[in-house]
């Protein structure tokens, strides 16, 4: 469904993508983990043409976006739930949800609002309230909601869990599951929370410096040695 | 009383007029964050071009008066419109992510380039124009004072708020004032919702340049002659009003119009009309002192 052959992407003269390939394919989980500034956001927002890949090819659906204006990407069945939520803080969380429709059909806003009143019953409770003053497990729940908004086929999703209690992060990915099974969506999830993304995801990479140094199923990523020593010592 | 309502009524006339000049440099801020400096040279622009079309539409002859003022509020627009684009796309387009004070001296050079050009082409002399819409109501009369609203008073205050009523159903109503207010908020995340940002700011100015066309269009019929300097101080005190009302915020740039409007009015009726462009910039001072964000403009509640 989304693929990165050879993708190098630069912040001016820094390479923070060395050439990394990557597969989702429809229907899966796939989740990208690494250390801090290892550029699993990087590879999200060269996704989006965020900056746009400088060498490699991204395609989507098979039609090649590398070079395709972000507006353009996200109207085509992908939507993001971005580093640090960016919820638009001096809107209600009602008026948050309607600009995630920014981009379809107005027929279905209601349809897809019940929807996510149905994964986020907090939201409901809460629709006239400033989301720059919601908590942060309620923003993380508004970013990932704006976004279903939009009717994506594929969803991406940047460090849903941090900051949130344990208890909250539980329920996320709970709710990343269900509509993974339910509705069949496809989620690029990236995630420092290395434990709980790979026992969500059906298949996982690893990023080193902007490489991919070791991929697999969730479950051999998480019997890997390496990446027990690297990102999952001192508990879970 | 007498005197005291025919000033309100000259006030708010001269008020609209601030606030629909005051309505672009808010918008324009609002989403880029930046002043539009070249915005009274589109308001002067607007002003010629009207005048324009009405002297044309006189040498014809014959055209019914509401169809002459419709021809001249869409000439108008359209050539504002065409220079809001213009400014966006050459002064502060290429120099978008570059040091902030750089599109501010590129807008101003835009400015002294479109004066110039109207004073190249125009000529420097004050231009007049006959009155094309006279007469008007006598509503109370004592003393041998009367209080008058002319017709051309109560077709700019009606055309003003219609058009406001308008541009806040736009900002607050349709999926293009939604991609304003994303794009105003988080250009980013506007981005990363489908909004094409690049065109969501062209249109920004393109919608300020047109209301800046119709206060232009007020202007010549109200005051009857024009130059090509109108738009320095017109602009100075529409900028005024929309810090005065805080700046970003549209109702913020109606109301302080309609203070800068008032207060000019006012001074000038009781005091002296020399120092009333004083009177409106000593208001905004005071103001900014005691309340910085303007009276309608929002302190940031921010949690990231
Ligand atoms: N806008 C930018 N300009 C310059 N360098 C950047 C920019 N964004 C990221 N980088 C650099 O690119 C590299 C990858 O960053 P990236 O944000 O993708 O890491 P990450 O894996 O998401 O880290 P974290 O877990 O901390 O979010 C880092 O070295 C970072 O400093
Ligand atoms: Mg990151």
């Amino acid at each position: 469904m989304l693929k990165f052959t050879d993708v190098h992407t630069h912040y001016g003269s820094i390479e923070a993508l060395k050439g990394i390939n990557i597969e989702v394919n429809e229907g899966e989980i796939v989740t990208l983990i690494g250390a801090n500034g290892a550029g699993k956001t990087t590879t999200l927002m060269t996704m989006c043409g965020l900056p746009q890949a400088s060498s490699g090819t991204v395609t989507f659906e098979g039609e090649d976006i590398t070079k395709k204006p972000t507006d353009q990407i996200v109207s085509n069945g992908i939507a993001v739930s971005p580093e640090g939520r960016r919820i638009f803080s001096r809107m209600t969380v009602y008026e948050n949800l309607q600009m995630g429709a920014i981009t379809t059909d107005p027929k279905y806003f209601d349809e897809d609002l019940e929807r996510v009143y149905k994964l986020f019953p907090r939201l409901q409770e809460r629709l006239d309230q400033r989301g720059g003053t919601l908590s942060g497990g309620e923003q993380q729940m508004l970013a990932i909601g704006r976004a279903l908004m939009a009717r994506p086929r594929m969803l991406l999703l940047d460090e849903p869990s941090l900051g949130l209690a344990p208890l909250v992060v539980r329920q996320i990915f709970e709710i990343i599951k269900e509509i993974n099974e339910k509705e069949k969506m496809t989620v690029f999830l990236v995630e420092q929370n290395a434990f709980h993304a790979l026992k969500l995801a059906h298949r996982g990479y690893v990023l080193v410096n902007g490489e991919v140094t070791m991929s697999g199923t969730g479950e051999e990523l998480l019997a890997s040695k390496e990446v027990r020593a690297a990102y999952l010592e001192g508990g879970h | 009383m007498e005197y005291f309502t025919q000033q309100l009524i000259n006030g708010v006339t001269l008020g609209s007029i601030y606030g629909l000049i005051a309505i672009g440099y808010t918008m324009v801020y609002g989403i880029i964050g930046m002043i539009n400096f070249a915005h009274g040279e589109v308001y002067m622009i607007g002003a010629f071009v009207s005048m324009i079309t009405f002297l044309i539409l006189t040498m014809i002859g014959g055209v019914w008066l509401p169809l002459a003022l419709l021809a001249a509020l869409i000439m108008a627009m359209l050539f504002t419109s065409i220079w809001g684009w213009t400014i966006e796309r050459m002064a502060y387009r290429p120099l978008r992510g570059s040091f902030r004070l750089a599109p501010l001296i590129s807008a101003i050079g835009m400015s002294i380039f479109l004066q110039n050009l109207v004073q190249v082409l125009q000529g420097a002399r004050v231009k007049p124009m006959q009155a094309l819409i006279s007469g008007g109501f006598e509503i109370m009369e004592k003393d041998g004072f009367t209080v008058t609203i002319s017709y051309l008073q109560i077709f700019i205050i009606i055309l003003t708020i219609v058009l406001m009523t308008i541009f806040t159903l736009i900002i607050n109503k349709t999926s293009l004032g939604r991609a304003q207010r994303a794009t105003e908020q988080d250009r980013t995340m506007a981005a990363l919702i489908g909004v094409n940002v690049d065109r969501t700011i062209s249109t920004t100015f393109v919608m300020g340049a047109a209301l800046a066309a119709v206060a232009g269009l007020m202007v010549t019929l109200y005051y009857g002659v024009i130059d090509f300097y109108i738009g320095f101080l017109a602009g100075m005190k529409a900028f005024t009003a929309a810090v005065l009302g805080g700046i970003g915020s549209l109702p913020g740039a109606m109301l302080g119009g309609l203070l800068i409007g008032l207060i000019e009015a006012f001074w000038s009726g009781y005091f002296t009309i020399e120092y009333k462009d004083v009177a409106a910039f000593s208001i905004l001072v005071l103001v900014l002192i005691f309340r910085p964000t303007g009276l309608l403009g929002k302190p940031e509640i921010e949690k990231v």
